[in-house]
């Protein structure tokens, strides 16, 4: 069964409409990317499942559950959490604190989950004291992750994880993500790094002018010379 | 030392109970301009609303024969404080809500914030009229004189009991407001708005839970702040407007959305303020002789005359804005 269904979804700022029928689907077990050329609406597809946009038309449902439009402090307690791309950390606040945000919703005792992310991320353990603001890209990274996870979900839906990381952290956040959807989290994650991010999907989908170009799994479409031409440069 | 004890009472316990109206009033402007994104012009109303409300509880504790070793003002704050930021919740989601919800700029807010200034000075005055009143007319203002003779003094170190009791509140405040913030859930998640909006709305932080409860605490802060000022000079309609400058010269001073800062920023101001205006001819006068004429006979040595106090703020002010916009506890420059 599907974790997460987009179909036909509408969105925009209020201007010209960005997303022109996106449809999407991926189970919990899935790492499911987004690729396509800048301005296919990439990122504007998990701001509209997340409720950042306004959905026009199209329904998105999670868990067998209608969420079109349903704003972030109702999804994060259903199991969906969301890593924007940039400022994805509370700069003025410990390491420790920021994954304290994360189980902001949760009312039950969630050190479970500290321990857990700690253990994922060992250099966030030596650091927890630290300010994120003051943390390298790349251990930024780990803190936006981390803050994610702290509220147990189901789906984690990551807005270009490396950007702006050297090659050695890109293969390390790939690496964790990785194990993330292996410790049973579903991922949805937009990538910039097309290729690469393909290589370990099982789902791909190929966005174009708001529109599903292609879809189907990360091998398919890296060995379709259609696709590897026109977005995965030749 | 009879000059030294001057300058004790003169610079250093009222810098200390300034300063301690001035954080009250600049952590409240700090926490909404850090959370809500705007300059709250009627903070010092809301300060002046919340002495009258202090006031009518006063005189009510007061009809009822109810006495206590402290000021009746301090024995009916936690009620005036409760009214207070009620009231502030209330002007929130009359005034400024509404336009939040329709994504306005924060210059609108500061602009509507200016209407409620004027509003609630027409409601202090239409209920209260525009005469001067005290807390102390039935009851009398302590003063504490600390002898200092045995160490060759003939002044008495002077403090009176609303200005002791005041500083000693002010550190409980700070105290209390450190543990809420660094410790409680909800503390955490204001600091967590006031860092990244956008982060705290898709961490699932209850963004209007934080923006109720920032106006509970400012409101509170608000009164306890202008009921010391009253009890300090005495109530009128447009007490707390006229240290509205002071006030924000403190939160700008420790960097506008920095709780810490805006303290550290009213006592710096309120300090700032008493050097300013302290007369320094005291120590120069037994120089008489020994120093240049000038400096031993000048009438007056101080920096500013009192009555041009606020313009120390305003430069301490226009200084931080030039030198520093972000303050020196870095916030945000807007």
């Amino acid at each position: 069964m599907n974790l997460i269904e987009v179909s036909g979804v509408h969105a925009g700022y209020g201007g010209a409409p960005i997303l022109n029928g996106v449809d999407i689907a991926i189970t919990a077990a899935d790492i499911g990317v987004i690729v396509g050329p800048n301005g296919a609406g990439k990122s504007t597809t998990l701001k509209a499942i997340f409720g950042l946009l306004k959905v026009t038309a199209g329904t998105v449902t999670f868990g067998g559950r209608p969420i079109t439009n349903a704003m972030p402090d109702a999804l994060v307690p259903l199991g969906l959490s969301y890593v924007p791309q940039e400022k994805n950390v509370f700069t003025s606040m410990s390491v420790h604190e920021n994954l304290e945000m994360g189980a902001f919703v949760r009312r039950d005792d969630f050190s479970d989950s500290l321990t857990s992310v700690y253990d994922m991320f060992p250099p966030l353990k030596e650091k927890r004291r630290q300010k994120a603001g003051e943390l390298s890209g790349g251990q930024r990274q780990m803190v936006a992750m981390g803050r994610a996870l702290m509220s147990q979900p189901k789906l984690l839906l990551l807005d270009e994880p490396s950007a702006g990381l050297s090659p050695r952290y890109v293969l390390e956040i790939f690496d964790t993500i990785v194990r993330i959807n292996k410790a049973g989290v579903g991922i949805l994650m937009v990538e910039q790094n097309a290729r690469q991010a393909l290589a370990f999907a099982s789902r791909g989908f190929v966005l174009a002018a708001g529109k599903n170009r292609y879809t189907g799994t990360g091998k398919e479409l890296i060995d379709d010379p259609e696709v590897a031409k026109s977005f995965l440069g030749g | 030392m009879d000059q030294l004890i001057f300058f004790i009472n003169k610079v250093l316990i009222s810098g200390a109970v300034l300063g301690s109206i001035y954080a009250l009033g600049a952590v409240g402007v700090t926490l909404i301009a850090g959370i809500l994104r705007f300059s709250h012009f009627a903070h010092g109303d809301m300060m002046t609303m919340g002495a009258f409300f202090t006031f009518v509880f006063a005189i009510i504790a007061a009809n009822l024969g109810i006495h206590a070793p402290v000021p009746t003002g301090f024995l009916v704050l936690p009620l005036g404080a409760a009214v207070t930021a009620i009231v502030a919740l209330g002007l929130d989601r009359m005034f400024y809500a509404p336009l939040r919800r329709r994504g306005v700029a924060s210059v609108t807010l500061l602009i509507a914030s200016i209407g409620v200034t004027m509003m609630l000075q027409g409601v202090i005055r239409l209920f209260a009229g525009t005469s001067m009143r005290t807390f102390f007319d039935r009851e009398p203002k302590l003063i504490y004189r600390l002898d200092l003779s045995f160490l060759g003094g003939t002044r008495p170190l002077t403090v009176t009991q609303p200005d002791a009791l005041m500083v000693v509140l002010v550190g409980v405040i700070v105290v209390a407001l450190h543990l809420f913030l660094s410790r409680s859930r909800l503390g955490k998640g204001m600091r967590a708005m006031a860092d990244n909006p956008d982060l705290a709305q898709v961490s699932g932080i209850n963004t209007q839970l934080v923006i109720r409860v920032t106006w509970l605490i400012a409101g509170a802060l608000a009164c306890v702040g202008g009921t010391m000022l009253a009890l300090d000079v005495s109530l009128t309609p447009d007490l707390a407007f006229n240290i509205i400058l002071p006030i924000f010269a403190a939160a700008v001073v420790g960097g506008l959305g920095q709780t810490y800062g805006a303290i550290a920023g009213g006592f710096l101001v309120g300090f700032a303020e008493t050097i300013g205006v302290f007369d320094w001819s005291v120590f120069t006068r037994p120089l008489k002789g020994i120093a240049p004429d000038w400096l031993a006979n000048a009438p007056t040595l101080a920096l500013v005359p009192t009555e041009y106090k606020l313009t120390v703020s305003f430069v301490i002010l226009v200084v931080v804005l030039l030198v520093r916009p972000t303050g020196i506890f870095k916030g945000t420059s807007t």
